[in-house]
């Protein structure tokens, strides 16, 4: 047989075979939820059948999209603040022992604190809305960006910095030809686990500060849905979040991919 | 290490040998200004007698080839030059004449990961021999490559040492090697490194591939075994190890 073609049919299997075993978890969970739920006969307002979640987010789909945008928005103004703001911090840390011991632990802080809880002094500093949100999404988003991007500016291969320092390297040729390329796979990583954590920050900063100008985001909505029992829509919102989350993590991969295949740097 | 008392003449090329962790590497590093001796000194001269120029006139050729995985072929050559102060394009057209010495100058755009071993040692030698340097220092330099691939460098580094006029420092555990390429070979004992023996080797200038099958080759590579073997060279060798045991 023409070897190209077995490739190809290959090629076609290895994609099916990898997006089947999900998307076959995804229905048989669909058609159990909505089996077991009518077959019990489950309160909607308990749980409610995966048919009425679908027809809930169609009835309420321009509210939804509403909602999606603007929790989007805070959640990716959020993102950028931590990757401006995480990596400079990073190549800081890695500049200055000293820098990195006094400021370390409270950009430890930042991971540890409980969100929820300092979320409305957010508000007080930074007025509702947008802003708090997004600053609610950088709190929780920055760490993992400033851990990885010291990691990786640290772990430049000692012969390299040999090599650099033999030829009297200034501090800039060290920093731009060497650390910054070896820190970049490991600088991505951190981008895309930042880029999950900034819909979970900014959706959490919604249910204290996103009430102001009237356009409200997912974490509103489920607010919302949950004061009036409409669990059918909660869920439906809950679903919208992760998949924000899913998708912003997914462009950051490709995006990230592509990157790191133009440049050649290894993983 | 310990009274470790050398001069090394400008323009000679000398093997240092000895078993793994005797300190010929660290002797390299000294030797670079890489690393300092906790007692004794290092004394280098230039045939001019500029001091600042000494340590610009050094390279050292690492293990492996230690080219940047981001950076062209073209532009790993290029990067001393660049550290030094040369703007890039400068650097660049300087980077085309090691490059055609080690005959890769059709491979310029190609990046490391799509060389061979071989092909990624000539372009690291490329980059050591760009700065023009005095004195060079290679440090195991073709350890990880296969036989016949190193001793085809083994014999272009020795046309590059001939034609270029330089000092060659040559760290190796292999003695063929070290006798194919050096005038003179130092043994170093295992720990605490010492020198047992420095032996200019009578071997004509002219070396061709089949030298390492002449009768007084052989002699030669018998000479550095026995200071080797003497000295506990072998140690962690097994067949050698179980022959003691017997």
């Amino acid at each position: 047989m023409n070897p190209l073609v077995e490739g190809r049919r290959n090629g076609g299997l290895s994609v099916l075979s990898a997006g089947a075993p999900p998307l076959l978890t995804f229905v048989l969970v669909i058609v159990l939820w909505e089996g077991a739920v009518r077959a019990l006969r489950v309160p909607a307002f308990l749980v409610p059948p995966p048919s009425a979640v679908f027809a809930a987010g169609w009835q309420e789909r321009r509210a939804l999209a509403g909602a999606l945008l603007t929790t989007a928005e805070g959640a990716c103004f959020g993102f950028m603040l931590s990757v401006c703001l995480g990596t400079l911090a990073g190549l800081l840390f890695s500049l200055s022992r000293w820098l990195e011991r006094g400021l370390y632990p409270y950009a430890l802080f930042l991971q540890t604190v409980p969100i929820v809880a300092i979320a409305p002094l957010l508000v007080l500093w930074f007025g509702p809305g947008l802003r708090a949100v997004s600053v609610s999404a950088f709190v929780v988003s920055v760490f993992p960006i400033i851990a990885n991007t010291l990691a990786g500016l640290r772990s430049v291969d000692p012969r390299s910095s040999d090599l650099f320092r033999l030829y009297g390297a200034s501090l800039t040729d060290t920093v731009l030809k060497l650390r910054l390329p070896t820190a970049i796979p490991s600088m991505m990583t951190g981008y895309k686990v930042a880029s999950g954590l900034s819909v979970i920050g900014a959706i959490v900063g919604e249910f204290v500060a996103g009430f102001s100008e009237g356009n409200a985001g997912l974490g509103i909505t489920v607010l919302a849905a949950y004061r009036q029992l409409r669990t059918d829509l909660l869920f439906a919102a809950v679903l919208l979040a992760s998949l924000l989350g899913l998708s912003l993590f997914a462009l950051v991969s490709q995006a990230t991919s592509v990157f790191l295949r133009r440049l050649r740097v290894q993983r | 290490m310990q009274d470790v008392d050398l001069v090394i003449e400008a323009g000679s090329f000398v093997a240092l040998l000895g078993p793994s962790g005797c300190g010929k590497s660290t002797l390299l590093r000294f030797v670079s200004g890489l690393a300092m001796p906790s007692s004794g000194s290092i004394l280098l001269s230039s045939a001019g007698g500029q001091p600042t120029d000494v340590m610009s006139k050094l390279a050292f050729v690492f293990q492996d080839a230690q080219l940047l995985p981001w950076r062209s072929v073209i532009d790993n050559v290029a990067l001393p030059l660049e550290l030094q102060g040369s703007n890039r394009a400068e650097a660049r057209d300087r980077a085309r004449v090691p490059l055609a010495e080690v005959e890769l100058s059709d491979v310029h755009d190609r990046f490391p990961d799509q060389l061979s071993g071989g092909m990624r040692m000539r372009v690291s030698i490329a980059r050591a021999l760009v700065t023009e340097p005095s004195l060079l220092l290679l440090d195991e330099p073709f350890a990880a490559l296969d036989e016949l691939t190193r001793q085809r460098l083994d014999e272009r580094l020795r046309a590059l040492w001939l034609a270029r006029k330089m000092t060659v420092i040559f760290v190796t555990h292999a003695l063929a090697e070290a006798a194919f390429l050096a005038e003179r070979a130092l043994v170093m004992s295992r720990r605490p490194g010492r020198i047992v023996l420095d032996k200019h080797l009578e071997l004509p200038m002219e070396r061709a591939l089949n030298l390492r099958t002449t009768p007084s080759f052989t002699e030669q590579t018998a000479l550095l075994y026995r200071a080797l073997a003497e000295n506990g060279g072998f140690d962690d060798n097994q067949v050698l190890g179980t022959e003691r045991n017997a």
